[in-house]
């Protein structure tokens, strides 16, 4: 609440952003405090981490400071004052916090909690759910981040001519030498972020995990190497079609897996007909989902940020010519 | 196969997006594209036969039941929907190559596509599904390519009017979530069907109050009902004028649809109109929007701006039907929404050939331009005649049902002021007209020649249309018709 009221009240973006890190962090840990395990994980790799360093980016473009206003928004304060008393009003006939006869324990929940073990054979529930029982749900949440992906591409890609490269190359090269002893830690930290990355991806089954999370940990390894060794370096190593490649090919591997089970006979997503036993069949489908989910978002959310920075670097290093073109004369 | 239509009304264009990035070739994409379209458009006439036939068909997504897995269910309202969409698609399409060569740089051609297939996706998605959360999750594709696609226009300022957009949206889906949680809290179910059989035991709880309000206010934010209409002209306007032509016709008939199924389906007709005093202040708002927004249309210079005004009104008639909560009300509504989608698209994809031509819609440019593009013009004529409601055209049909559905209530004073509507709208369609067709072209002018067959075809296939379904309006009148009935659990 108290960091809520002051990101509204700072005109210091930077430490808005900052803030807004810690708001994550602080939600994710009302999320653990409310046995919602997989969420918090969530919130604290997306809300926390990714987010935070796209909004860092962002701000080295803007610049830090919020404009001063003019105008006092009365309306808006009105319409906000009614859609929260609105709110605070629906909660007064709610069930109470964790009460056991709130509705939503007693419809639907009862079967995920005592079924799903016997149905699927996983004991993760949540996974069971998100990834079986409503996977259509997630391959639409997949698809929309694969359309957030296209839609930043469609919007920001800058064509960049191979001598730009070089020349920022080289200049990044300079900035960062300055950075030695943050290089090298991350040069030792990398492999291991990324190995946690695939942990997360397989032990969805099992505990909290599974390819949302997994593919935002890879990426963030991605994105700490470009930040460090400049992004030429990164997409080097990376190639930006392969990464488009890539979320394409997690949104269809996805897909597939629904078409699969739509031939073998059963129902779109009925992973019971994928193998002879239902159960096997069942963890073969999440196993393959869980996989295009985590390809997805791990290839987008490069793609944004690849492209989010490499505009930077265009403005900046068009901004560099133009001082230069200046003092030249 | 057939078994699997729902799903794969849906699935068809969700595949074939991300197919559509890794072929590459702009040219292959577009036909791609366009051979996907028409295989849901064909998958679409196939379910609404069969809906038609044999009544409401459900489809279970994973093999789990209704309310533990997600259910497609398909009925007369949403199969009719699926049609519009998918149709209106189809023709847009076999346009969007020509039209995009001059709008959008060579390099997005591609992500063009995905992005308009992704649209497509969701809006079928959000139109198919009987689960409320599933809902969601489709809106959010489709108002996310939206966003996308608006800000690929030329003009700089469709970056602003797409933020502006995002905003909105953004705030009506963030609505449309809360009260569908709400609704969870107090029932323990999402789907739709399940969820219109647990509400009435709770009905009169705060809780659920609350969660009408958020799901009615957020819709009607993507509907653009006035006064919460202010994001569409812009966006209308400075978007690819394909992406203007497909938007007009079905997005917005979208969140009708969303609007009539959370108020009759979910809700019920009798919370729905009767605990609150939703008639009155939707025939009130529809009223208001017909008469500002078609003011607001006749002191437009940009024609494309104007039509998007119109739009706005024309959203004011389709809420006037559905306010009277009456079967003809409803038919009303259902017919306008197919048959505006047949005007809009028709009228905005011949202002996109005449952007392909001139550069740009601002009215000063339409000079002598009855004589220079006689058959663009033309359709535009057709198009703006059925926007007025002239007999013989489909805008004559659902103003007809209106009216009827108005003097069923004997509710004279709105009958009236539905009529004087209609004169506002024959003020600015006759603005285009005089300069069009009895200026001369100014001197500085250079003439242009008839836009190309690839816009020509479309314009006149869907011209047709508005005049054949407004002769022969058994198919559009009966699904309607038997759609309305179906809400209010008549049988026909």
């Amino acid at each position: 609440m108290v960091t809520a009221v002051a990101i509204v009240r700072m005109k210091d973006l930077f430490a808005v952003v900052m803030l807004l890190g810690l708001y994550g962090l602080l939600s994710a840990s009302f999320f653990v405090a409310m046995d919602a395990v997989d969420v918090a994980f969530t919130e604290a790799a997306v809300g926390a981490g990714i987010s935070t360093l796209l909004m860092l980016v962002v701000i080295t473009m803007t610049g830090r400071r919020e404009k001063a206003k003019r105008h006092k928004p009365l309306l808006a304060l009105f319409i906000v004052i009614i859609t929260g008393g609105l709110l605070i009003y629906g909660t007064l006939d709610m069930p109470y916090f964790g009460s056991a006869d709130a509705p939503n324990h007693n419809h639907v929940a009862p079967r995920y909690i005592n079924d799903s073990m016997k149905e699927i054979g996983i004991p993760n529930i949540v996974t069971s759910v998100l990834a079986s029982y409503r996977a259509f749900d997630t391959f639409g949440e997949v698809v929309v981040i694969f359309t957030a992906g296209i839609g930043v591409l469609a919007l920001l890609s800058v064509t960049r001519r191979p001598e730009d490269d070089d020349d920022i190359a080289s200049h990044n090269d300079s900035m960062h030498e300055r950075h030695l002893v943050i290089r090298i830690v991350a040069k030792m930290l990398i492999p291991f972020i990324l190995l946690f990355a695939l942990y997360v991806q397989f032990h969805g089954d099992f505990g909290p995990g599974g390819g949302f999370q997994a593919g935002v940990i890879f990426a963030a390894a991605i994105i700490l190497y470009a930040m460090l060794f400049g992004l030429s370096a990164a997409r080097k190593a990376i190639n930006q079609a392969f990464v488009q490649l890539i979320a394409a090919i997690g949104v269809l591997l996805y897909g597939c897996v629904g078409i699969v089970s739509m031939l073998n006979g059963g129902d779109f997503f009925d992973y019971n007909v994928l193998a002879s036993d239902p159960v096997a069949g069942q963890h073969l489908g999440i196993l393959l989902i869980e996989w295009g989910v985590g390809c997805t978002v791990a290839a987008v959310m490069i793609i944004i940020f690849f492209n989010f920075a490499g505009r930077r670097e265009m403005q900046q290093h068009s901004g560099d010519k133009s001082t230069q073109n200046q003092e030249s004369p | 196969m057939i078994a699997h239509l729902p799903v794969l009304q849906v699935i068809v264009p969700l595949m074939a997006a991300p197919i559509c990035l890794l072929l590459k070739r702009a040219q292959l994409v577009w036909l791609f594209s366009l051979i996907t379209s028409g295989l849901a458009f064909l998958i679409s006439i196939l379910l609404l036969q069969q809906v038609m036939a044999t009544g409401v068909i459900s489809y279970e997504l994973g093999g789990w039941q209704a309310p533990w897995g997600i259910e497609y269910r398909i009925d007369k309202l949403n199969a009719f929907l699926l049609l519009i969409i998918s149709a209106i698609s189809t023709i847009v399409l076999f346009a969007a190559q020509t039209s995009i060569e001059k709008e959008i740089p060579k390099s997005k051609h591609t992500l063009f596509y995905v992005l308009y297939l992704l649209s497509l996706t969701g809006m079928l998605g959000i139109v198919a599904t009987g689960d409320a959360f599933n809902v969601f999750v489709f809106l959010e594709i489709s108002s996310l390519s939206a966003y996308a696609l608006i800000a690929l226009g030329k003009d700089r300022r469709a970056l602003w009017a797409a933020y502006q957009y995002l905003i909105m949206g953004t705030i009506g889906a963030t609505f449309i979530l809360i009260g569908i949680g709400l609704m969870y809290q107090m029932t323990g179910t999402l789907n739709m069907v399940d969820l219109s059989q647990r509400l009435p035991e709770v009905a009169q709880t705060r809780t659920v109050f609350a969660a009408f309000g958020f799901v009615i206010v957020g819709v009607c934010l993507k509907l653009a009902l006035f006064p919460l209409h202010l994001w569409l002209p812009n966006s209308y306007a400075y978007a690819p004028s394909i992406v203007t032509a497909f938007f007009a016709a079905t997005a917005t008939k979208v969140a009708v649809y969303l609007l009539i199924r959370f108020t009759f389906s979910v809700f019920g007709v009798s919370f729905s109109f009767t605990t609150i005093p939703l008639q009155t202040l939707f025939m009130a708002l529809g009223l208001v929007g017909i008469f500002v927004a078609s003011t607001a249309a006749i002191y437009q210079k940009n024609i494309k701006l104007l039509f998007a005004y119109s739009s706005i009104a024309q959203i004011g008639y389709m809420i006037v039907g559905f306010s009277m909560a009456t079967v003809t009300g409803l038919t009303a509504t259902l017919l306008h929404m197919f048959n505006h989608a047949l005007m809009k698209s028709a009228i905005f994809l011949a202002l996109a050939a005449i952007v392909y031509r001139l550069g740009n819609v601002q009215l000063s440019s339409f000079h002598g331009l009855g004589r220079q593009m006689p058959l663009t013009m033309a359709a535009i004529v057709i198009g703006g005649l059925s926007l007025i409601g002239v007999p013989l055209t489909v805008g004559f049909v659902s103003k007809w049902y209106l009216l009827m559905a108005i003097i069923e209530q004997g509710w004279w004073p709105v009958a009236v002021l539905i009529l004087l509507g209609s004169l506002l709208a024959v003020i600015y369609v006759w603005r285009i007209v005089e300069v069009a067709y009895f200026k001369e072209p100014l001197a500085n002018q250079t003439p242009v020649k008839e836009a190309p067959l690839f816009f020509l075809i479309p314009i006149w296939i869907l011209i047709i249309a508005n005049i054949y379904f407004g002769i022969d309006t058994r198919l559009s009148v009966q699904v309607a018709q038997s759609a309305a009935m179906t809400l209010f659990g008549v049988t026909p």
